[in-house]
């Protein structure tokens, strides 16, 4: 982004106040900018509430493609008394302020440096419309009409958007019509259109979708054949579950009979969700849960169990902000570490860290063929900003060669001509054992016991016993470090500086480094995919004097991580850190290396 | 301890089920509790039952959670699964697992600690689920494995091997369950085989949630004078309300016995459940009945055995969630896959 707004190059803002259906006013605008070819980010500040809380839309249009947040406001809609102070106050200089003019406004709520913009909303629509309701649902299709003339926006895409979403109800498409003529005529006549910064057609948005992470998971794990769900809502994954099961109760009917080959099922708590999708895949069906952090915490004894019996689940975490209840309903990257040794004793498990929801999509899949061929509980780590909020993603392929990695299950006709079958023998010497499905053949019968037993199965507390299984489960990790995502490299001999970041820091870290090449400095990028980390990590670290590692924690968990399991020099790796539950933007990136830049030649 | 393989050698004099099979194909391995534990009784109780029904092995699937009581299915049925959970959850497994494949015939095992203490939630959302599995209560008031605390099921009164003496109400398995719909709920006692193969055959053949809460002495350390679960309480207190009689399908019923002290309940798949009632007026497909006459023999201080309440029409979780015939674990993937065009469908919305 420049420093200054320009087409196509501009960020909008939108306070309002929660539960007054201003969400299908604001996807309405965002997809504006989308059908008239450009890219744009839709990013949803809401409150942990139903209603009558501040609440903020903010969309970001960019001409370059930069998907992250932007960091600053060029146009303010007001729409929250509350809030208006604040609002006010971050309109970046030479910006746009548009406020509800119905009511007078408070003298002293003003700045010589931006433009304010008052629109008689309320009156308005009190005009030409008639029930309480619709009052307030048309004030927010009335300011997208005054957007639409301000930013001149395509009023043939506006009105096919519309018809989209009300084709079974005309009435509504009127009323909605209607609210938006309103807003931008009342632009029109009143006002200089369109502003010095505007949207004009671009091409750039083809084969593209607009769409949130939590989404695309569930389609990933729909996509896998996911067939069993325990679950728990929670903030911000809930809509995982109720996403999955919308289009499962669609696409998994089975036509003759009627029935829908899933089970959903909503557990009395995390616990339990856990406890159901361990059940379900030790009886051979893939079965998954969608959770956040305290769900997590919650679910940690089942996931020691599942590592240490060897049991496959795929877990969805959408992180979100905070210890303890934090903040639900912004967004964090801080449960790497609680999910990289989730659980008591020597305990580790695979994770995948998708940078967006097209990432979320396939790597939710590819979990599912990961925790059946490792026999481990995989966590794909999302955040709410991935989970929850529209990214502009590259159409989803589903590979119609794709069958599922059911991993060494034993068939009935093994067993049948087996001598003797052990559940934890390392016969392959991968350090992966074959396991048996009950119901499948008295031969394959075994004991699944968290307490301590022998690689034939069998219980022990016999020492040396215990720990050949331990460490035969240390060498299952090394196994699986050759299967996991290897990370996303782009690098150049010519520098000698590197960043690391994980998952949704992708976009702004790709920002800032296209502004530290402007300013003359290169930076190489490694973004890690999965843990336990692929050779490639310690190549880069290993190829690096300094490195940046951009994370969305106090703690710089990421960083923690690599020291613990690379060869790293601690030195070397600099904590580069966003952690105040706002989407991480470019600048706190430059910044964070730019000090430490500066610090290195001061010294 | 250690794990111990029991001698597999068959007498060629035993009977045979249908499968061919004899008693000695449900075993498991040796029982490492103490020497007279009620748990055993049970265990062998549960090998008779399973033989009895002719249930191949490998199609059972034993749970547990953790204590003594969840221990047990080692001791028995060698050629089924077992999945010894964690403390408190076997039922969320028992759940994901017959969600998976409501095939298989699905035995809990589980404790007094293990259920109405760490596992009460788990245990009363399993029971409204009317989750098709058979519940085993192995229920003697104390925590065994961490030697001799009180457990949620110890009375009021009754005092521990060291004598401090239980100042809380105890939570009944049989009363709970009966209040939150579960549509099978038996008590027996683990000195009574002849009066519990009945009840585990029934619970194994109904169609839900059967609840068997088995008064369990633990010979360690609660059973002494004071305990209100010991061998000699239990023989004194214990007042069967009926005694059960499980009658494979298409058996003729013949009963010597008077007009209105038999109760027939037939289960889902023709098999019936015989109550021989002590009492003529006793309805044990009366909810509140039921509950009514738990309660107040219970204030006398009498333990009432029998199957205490039936439902054999309400759905279970597979009914409830419309699940189809064949298992969920072995749906072809080629079924599973929505398949590009769907997804192409899907993503037009997203534009």
């Amino acid at each position: 982004m420049s420093k200054q707004p320009r087409d196509n190059d501009f960020t909008i803002k939108i306070a309002n106040v929660n539960g007054t259906g201003s969400a299908s006013a604001n996807t309405l605008l965002m997809k504006a900018f989308f059908r008239m070819g450009i890219p744009v980010a839709g990013k949803n500040y809401f409150p942990s509430n139903i209603q009558g809380l501040p609440t903020w839309y903010e969309i970001r249009a960019s001409r370059d493609g930069y998907i992250c947040r932007s960091g600053r406001v060029d146009v303010l809609v007001a729409m929250n008394a509350e809030t208006y102070r604040k609002d006010l106050h971050d309109v970046a200089p030479g910006g746009y302020l548009i406020y509800d003019s119905t009511w007078p406004r408070a003298k002293q709520l003003a700045r010589d440096d931006i433009t304010i913009l008052g629109v008689p909303l309320a009156r308005l629509c009190n005009e030409r419309f008639t029930r309480a309701r619709e009052r307030v649902l048309m004030k927010n299709i009335a300011y997208v009409g005054v957007l639409a003339a301000l930013l001149d926006l395509d009023l043939a895409v506006v009105r096919a958007l519309l018809q989209d979403s009300f084709a079974a109800k005309p009435q509504l498409l009127e009323s909605n019509q209607a609210a938006f003529d309103l807003g931008y005529h009342y632009a029109r006549e009143n006002f200089s259109c369109p502003l010095p910064f505007r949207a004009t057609a671009m091409n750039a948005t083809g084969g593209h979708i607009m769409i949130d992470g939590n989404s695309t998971a569930a389609l990933g794990a729909l996509f896998a054949g996911a067939t069993v769900v325990g679950w728990y809502p929670i903030t911000p994954s809930t809509s995982v579950i109720d996403t999955f099961k919308r289009h499962a109760e669609r696409l998994r009917k089975d036509p003759d009979t009627g029935r829908t080959n899933v089970a959903i099922i909503q557990a009395e708590d995390e616990l339990a969700a856990i406890g159901m999708v361990l059940g379900a895949s030790w009886n051979g069906a893939r079965a998954f849960t969608s959770t956040s952090g305290p769900g997590i915490s919650l679910m940690s004894e089942f996931l020691g169990y599942g590592y240490f019996t060897e049991i496959p689940a795929v877990l969805v975490n959408v992180q979100r902000c905070g210890p303890s209840t934090g903040m639900p309903t912004r967004t964090q990257q801080a449960d790497i570490m609680a999910c990289a040794y989730a659980s008591h004793g020597d305990t580790r498990h695979v994770l995948l860290f998708p940078a967006n929801p097209e990432e979320a999509f396939y790597l939710t899949a590819q979990a599912f063929d990961l925790a059946e061929r490792l026999q481990t509980p995989v966590i794909v780590l999302t955040d709410l900003d991935i989970g929850m909020n529209d990214w502009m993603c590259r159409d989803l392929q589903w590979d119609p060669a794709y069958q599922p990695d059911r991993g060494k299950v034993m068939s009935r006709e093994q067993l049948e001509k087996i001598e003797k079958f052990h559940r934890y023998l390392d016969v392959d010497q991968d350090g992966i054992p074959w396991r048996s499905l009950p119901g499948v053949h008295a031969k394959g019968a075994y004991f699944t016991r968290g307490s301590g037993h022998n690689m034939y199965g069998a219980y022990t507390e016999d020492a040396k016993e215990y720990q050949a299984v331990v460490d035969r489960l240390r060498r299952k990790w090394e196994t699986a470090r050759q299967y996991v995502p290897t990370p996303v490299v782009e690098q150049s001999d010519r520098h000698r500086v590197g960043i690391i970041s994980v998952g949704s820091c992708d976009g702004a870290v790709r920002e800032a480094r296209a502004r530290l090449a402007e300013a003359g400095v290169g930076a190489n990028y490694l973004r890690v995919k999965a843990f336990p980390f692929s050779r490639q990590v310690q190549d880069f670290l290993d190829a690096h004097d300094r490195i940046y590692v951009v994370e969305q924690n106090r703690d710089a968990q990421l960083r923690s991580l690599l020291l613990l399991e690379t060869r790293v020099d601690p030195e070397k790796l600099v904590a580069v850190l966003h952690y105040d539950g706002l989407p991480i933007v470019a600048a706190s990136i430059v910044d964070g290396i730019n000090q430490d830049m500066a610090r290195g030649q001061a010294a | 301890m250690s794990f111990l393989a029991k001698p597999k050698v068959a007498h060629p004099g035993l009977p045979r089920n249908e499968l061919g099979l004899t008693v000695r194909d449900y075993e498991g391995g040796m029982s490492t509790l103490c020497a007279g534990c009620g748990h055993d009784s049970i265990t062998a109780a549960l090998i008779q039952a399973a033989f009895e029904l002719s249930i191949p092995p490998h199609r059972m699937a034993k749970v547990s959670g953790i204590g003594c009581s969840s221990k047990t299915p080692a001791y028995f049925a060698s050629a089924s699964h077992g999945f010894n959970s964690v403390h408190g959850r076997m039922p969320s497994v028992a759940t994901g697992a017959n969600a998976a494949n409501g095939e298989l015939v699905y035995i809990g095992l589980s404790g007094d600690g293990d259920t109405l203490s760490i596992g009460l939630g788990q245990f009363c959302h399993a029971i409204r689920r009317n989750l098709n599995m058979l519940y085993l209560l192995e229920n003697n008031g104390v925590y065994g494995l961490t030697k001799g605390q009180f457990s949620a099921s110890a009375d009021i009164g009754s005092k521990a091997r060291k004598g401090d003496v239980n100042q809380q109400p105890p939570i009944d398995p049989c009363l709970l369950a009966l209040s939150i719909g579960c549509t099978f709920v038996a008590r027996s006692f683990s000195g009574d085989k002849a009066h519990l193969v009945p009840l585990l055959k029934a619970g194994i053949r109904h169609r839900g949630f059967a609840l068997v809460d088995v008064i369990s002495p633990c010979v360690t350390f609660n059973d002494h004078e004071g305990s209100t679960k010991s061998y000699q309480f239990t023989r004194q207190h214990a007042q069967a309300v009926t005694y059960a009689d499980y009658v494979p399908p298409a058996t003729e019923i013949r009963s010597d016995q008077a007009a209105g002290t038999v109760q027939a309940v037939t289960l889902h798949d023709g098999s019936r459940v015989l109550l021989h009632k002590v009492g003529a007026d006793y309805d044990a497909t009366d909810r509140t009945g039921a509950f009514d006459y738990v309660s107040r023999h219970q204030a006398r201080g009498e333990i009432v055995t029998g199957l205490l309440f039936i439902d054999e029409a309400k759905p279970d979780m597979h009914q409830v969630q419309s699940l189809p015939d064949q298992p969920l674990n072995s749906v072809p993937y080629d079924k599973l896959n929505p398949g590009q065009k769907a997804l192409d469908a899907i993503q037009a919305r997203f534009r």
